[in-house]
């Protein structure tokens, strides 16, 4: 039995947005409604969902970027929305974070080896020809030379940068790792260099990642646990295993079924479910329910809760049983045809 | 005679670095109805590729070879020649609707643009045939919808009006530029599906560019894949990721990660990174990356070898690579 | 691999830049050159020998009052320079400091400092130069004061706008994560990352400093004499305007050469350290 490392509770964050009109105040947003999950140390958890689905505000509150509105942040026992500042600094060394988009990550004015020397910088009491010392041997353990040290983020690929923006969050040997996106802006060719990179350091500092994506193959090659995320709320949880081979909340599966590649040739169109607009939460019902294709009048009345429905595989779906049981398209990807 | 013929382009560019060639010498030809996929990384070209044949190349790029439209020659034409046929015959929809999109006209108004310019309807017309084409690229209560801004649609109905500014002037070919790289995927899987839809109905040619395997591997009949401005293997789709040929297409295929695939196993990787086009090494574009390179891929540039039925690839390592599986 | 052309050679081979920084090093040069020599003393009056026109003995001529044009219109460069680069030093620190603490702190705090450069806005140069001088009297300090404080809004205005862009980078949040505060973020990341902008401003600034001085100065409000000053040749030109034309074209050749190489040598600066075209991906 492993330690929980990092425990998110009923972890919420609503937005006002700007006023409408002199008599119409702004629309409150909730980007976050009541996130509950834990990971245990040295496993990985994926995150999964579309743009404002609230991945990367629940990053930013993960990080303690942003305070939220209701909820608690534990990692290690500790609550981070709690700690005075002073603490909070120096809690810090304990969780790090990497980004999705290299080139705006890194400061184009510092050199890598300050960059990568960050956060030892901001903890304070290291003299700079220590920093130093550590910002090679780290910018040698991603696979970088030591004397890229002193070179400027310009003088690098985009792969070679998310190396850099990995260092750096390895630095002070943080137990998590928040990644958002962290492939996404790299060709495919180098995504592979730097997953590999990801899963060599796990399994040589035990770190532990969340891991953001809206590449579901991805996150299943990455990840033990993956949650699913719909408007600011987890949808379905539970190992990558078996919820991506029986995904019981009808969202996941659409996600599933959208991954291209899993054939060759044209396939049938998709179900001609509504299209999402801007999207909004219904007030009261499923969240999804203006979406799915299987809702029901009782989903427009009644909120699902997020109940487990097998061991350790949770879905927030009134059907969710009868749809886990639902045939799922064929797992192969492009890759997978080829490497066959 | 093909619909559109497109021999030995090559685009030169003057870029911070130097000279340097984005497009090399590539050539290809497509039929009425026929779906095209090129595929590419960052500086593979591909982009460069379908401005050329609209003729929207960046300034100070000079493009040479023949592209042919129905037989006319396209390169060297007059900007007002030209005009004549972007938008007209050829059609392009780009990667991000958002800035495609005028921000301070109606989109009805902005689908309805191309109709005045080219179709020489008059307002109350164009602006009938603009709600009919929302219609057709399914924007739910199009004739409401034509009245609105663009910031006021999702990402995925802006591409829809982007879809319906194409389709306007009815156009012999439709190139796609990275179409739903700005949108989630369940939203892409409607716009492919929309986009194959209209191209059917139409029976025009479509040249879908993209950087995803899976996307091309589902929506084209043929494909190319670039990279580092040329053609390194060209076939029909099921030949190309059945029995890829070229080194860099095999281990593009084997870099990606896959649903389903053991958990934490390594994946295989391409050493190095995408080269810029002013630093391409001499001879083979792929050769230092390539793990079969031998010093003559240096020497030349490979030239086009038959690999298959229609299928070809830019290696002279072919048969190593063939073993090296 | 070929590497990028330097900054230095590309800045040699734009041209805006190599005409905007030939003159303006002119500028210096002639200001530099006066402080130890002059054809004629500025100061000396020789009223038999007033109104010459240019001759090889005076070659812009001589004024109402003999004195030689050329030597006092090299003299007044000093006067152009000082109350720039004093001006344009106020505004840069003050408004500086105002545009990255709004940045930084945003909420109320980014909101009452912005309202106090709009209000500073409202004063032109020219009416904070009246009510100084009636206050004490005329004076250089008082066109040094009043364009200071006119430059201070448009520093604030300009570091706030870069500022809020470098903050919204990825790489700030990182050294957010990294436990850094706002003020260390703004000196190591902010600062180093809106030099650019900021330099082209103080550039074009440079240059409307040196118009305001000349303006404050022809009304009698700036320089006082005998001290050599553009605006102040100016104001003794116009009553000879017809007799003696050269007394208003050395001066005023020499305001529009000096604005035109700093605005040309802004303009330069723009491109050259435009990001998207010093740096390469």
């Amino acid at each position: 039995m492993t330690a929980l490392l990092l425990e998110v509770e009923g972890l919420a964050r609503h937005y006002r947005l700007p006023r409408e009109g002199l008599a119409r105040p702004g629309r409150l947003v909730r980007a976050l409604d009541g996130v509950s999950f834990a990971i245990e140390s040295g496993r990985s958890l994926g995150i999964v969902g579309e743009s404002g689905s609230g991945k990367s505000t629940l990053a930013r509150a993960v990080m303690a970027l942003e305070t939220p509105t209701a909820g608690h942040v534990r990692l290690d026992g500790r609550d981070l929305h709690a700690l005075p500042a002073d603490e909070l600094r120096r809690a810090r060394r304990d969780f790090q974070m990497v980004f999705q988009d290299p080139y705006g990550s890194l400061d184009p004015r510092q050199t890598v080896g300050r960059i990568a020397a960050e956060p030892l910088a901001a903890l304070g009491g290291t003299s700079a020809a220590e920093r130093r010392e550590r910002a090679r041997a780290i910018i040698e353990a991603v696979g970088l030379r030591a004397a890229d040290a002193d070179k400027y983020p310009h003088e690098f690929s985009g792969g070679q940068r998310q190396r850099i923006a990995i260092a750096r969050a390895l630095l002070t040997r943080p137990r998590l790792i928040v990644a958002d996106e962290p492939v996404s802006a790299l060709d495919v060719s180098v995504q592979a260099q730097v997953l590999n990179l990801l899963l060599d350091l796990q399994a040589d500092f035990g770190v532990t990642y969340m891991f953001i994506s809206h590449d579901l193959a991805v996150v299943d090659h990455v990840c033990e646990f993956v949650a699913v995320m719909y408007l600011g709320r987890i949808v379905e949880r539970g190992t990558t295993a078996e919820l991506f081979r029986a995904a019981a909340h009808p969202y996941t599966r659409v996600l599933l079924e959208a991954v291209p590649g899993t054939s060759l040739g044209r396939r049938a169109r998709m179900p001609a479910a509504v299209e999402p607009e801007i999207v909004e939460a219904a007030s009261v019902g499923c969240s999804y329910a203006a979406r799915c294709p299987h809702a029901e009048p009782r989903c427009r009345i009644e909120a699902p809760e997020l109940r487990p429905i097998a061991d350790g595989h949770f879905a927030a779906c009134h059907f969710a049983e009868r749809l886990s049981g639902l045939p799922l398209p064929a797992g192969a990807s492009a890759g997978g045809l080829a490497g066959a | 005679m093909a619909l559109l013929e497109v021999e030995n382009l090559t685009v030169r560019l003057r870029t911070a670095r130097g000279p340097a060639e984005a497009v090399r010498d590539v050539s290809f030809a497509l039929e009425r109805g026929g779906t095209l996929g090129l595929v590419g990384e960052s500086g593979s070209g591909k982009s460069m590729t379908a401005l050329a044949l609209i003729g929207l190349l960046p300034d100070g790029a000079e493009p040479s070879g023949k592209i042919r439209l129905a037989g006319q020659e396209l390169l060297g034409l007059a900007e007002s020649e030209l005009c004549q046929i972007r938008g007209n015959r050829i059609a392009m929809v780009f990667q991000e609707p958002v800035t495609a999109l005028n921000p301070l006209h109606s989109v009805g108004r902005q689908v309805a643009e191309p109709l005045i310019l080219h179709g020489g309807m008059d307002h109350a017309a164009a602006r009938a045939e603009a709600v009919r084409l929302l219609d057709r690229v399914r924007m739910p209560d199009a004739a409401q919808r034509a009245e609105a801004y663009p910031h006021q649609l999702s990402g995925g109905q802006r591409q829809r009006v982007t879809i319906a500014m194409a389709l306007a002037c009815k156009p012999d070919i439709l190139i796609a530029d990275e179409p739903t790289t700005a949108l989630d995927v369940t939203i892409q899987r409607r716009i492919l599906d929309l986009i194959a839809e209209l191209v059917a109905e139409d029976s025009m040619a479509l040249i879908l560019i993209s950087h995803d395997l899976g996307v091309i591997a589902e929506n084209v009949e043929r494909m190319l894949v670039m990279y580092g401005g040329s053609v390194v293997e060209g076939g029909p789709t099921e030949e190309v990721f059945g029995r890829p040929a070229h080194p860099y297409t095999r281990a593009l295929l084997a870099a990606r990660p896959a649903l389903h695939l053991a958990r934490g196993v390594r994946l295989k990787t391409i050493p190095g990174s995408v080269p810029e086009l002013a630093d391409l090494p001499p001879g083979c574009p792929f050769g230092d990356r390539c793990t079969l390179v031998i010093p003559a891929c240096a020497a030349a540039r490979p030239r086009e070898e038959r690999v298959g039925a229609d299928h070809y690839a830019r290696c002279i390592r072919l048969d190593a690579a063939a073993v090296a599986r | 691999m070929t590497h990028p052309p330097t900054l230095a050679a590309r800045a040699l081979r734009h041209p805006s830049f190599a005409i905007g920084g030939a003159l303006t090093l002119l500028l210096i040069l002639v200001a530099g050159v006066s402080l130890v020599w002059t054809p004629l003393s500025p100061y000396d009056i020789d009223v038999p020998g007033k109104l010459h026109p240019p001759s090889p003995g005076h070659w812009f001529g001589t004024d109402s009052l003999g004195r030689d044009v050329i030597s006092v219109a090299m003299a007044g460069a000093q006067n152009s320079i000082l109350v720039g680069v004093i001006a344009v030093g106020v505004g840069l620190s003050l408004g500086t400091a105002l545009g990255a603490v709004a940045a930084a702190r945003r909420g109320w705090t980014e909101e009452l400092i912005m309202r106090f450069t709009d209000f500073t806005f409202a004063f032109p140069a020219i009416l904070s130069a009246i009510m100084l001088s009636a206050a004490f009297g005329p004076g250089i300090v008082v066109s040094i004061v009043a364009i200071g404080i006119f430059n201070i809004p448009i520093f604030a205005r300009v570091t706030r706008a870069s500022a809020n862009a470098v903050w919204a980078r990825d790489f700030v949040t990182a050294a957010r994560a990294a436990g850094k505060g706002r003020l260390r973020i703004t000196l190591e990341h902010v600062l180093p990352n809106i030099l650019s902008a900021l330099t082209v401003q103080a550039t074009i600034q440079f240059a409307n400093a040196i118009l305001w001085e000349a303006a404050l100065s022809y009304l009698g409000l700036g320089t006082q004499p005998p001290q050599p000053s553009w605006g102040r040749m100016l104001n003794d030109a116009q009553t000879q305007i017809f007799q003696a034309p050269w007394l208003a074209l050395f001066p005023g050749a020499a305001i529009m050469l000096s604005v035109l190489g700093l605005n040309l040598m802004g303009d330069g600066l723009r491109d050259l350290l435009d990001p998207r075209l010093a740096r390469e991906r």
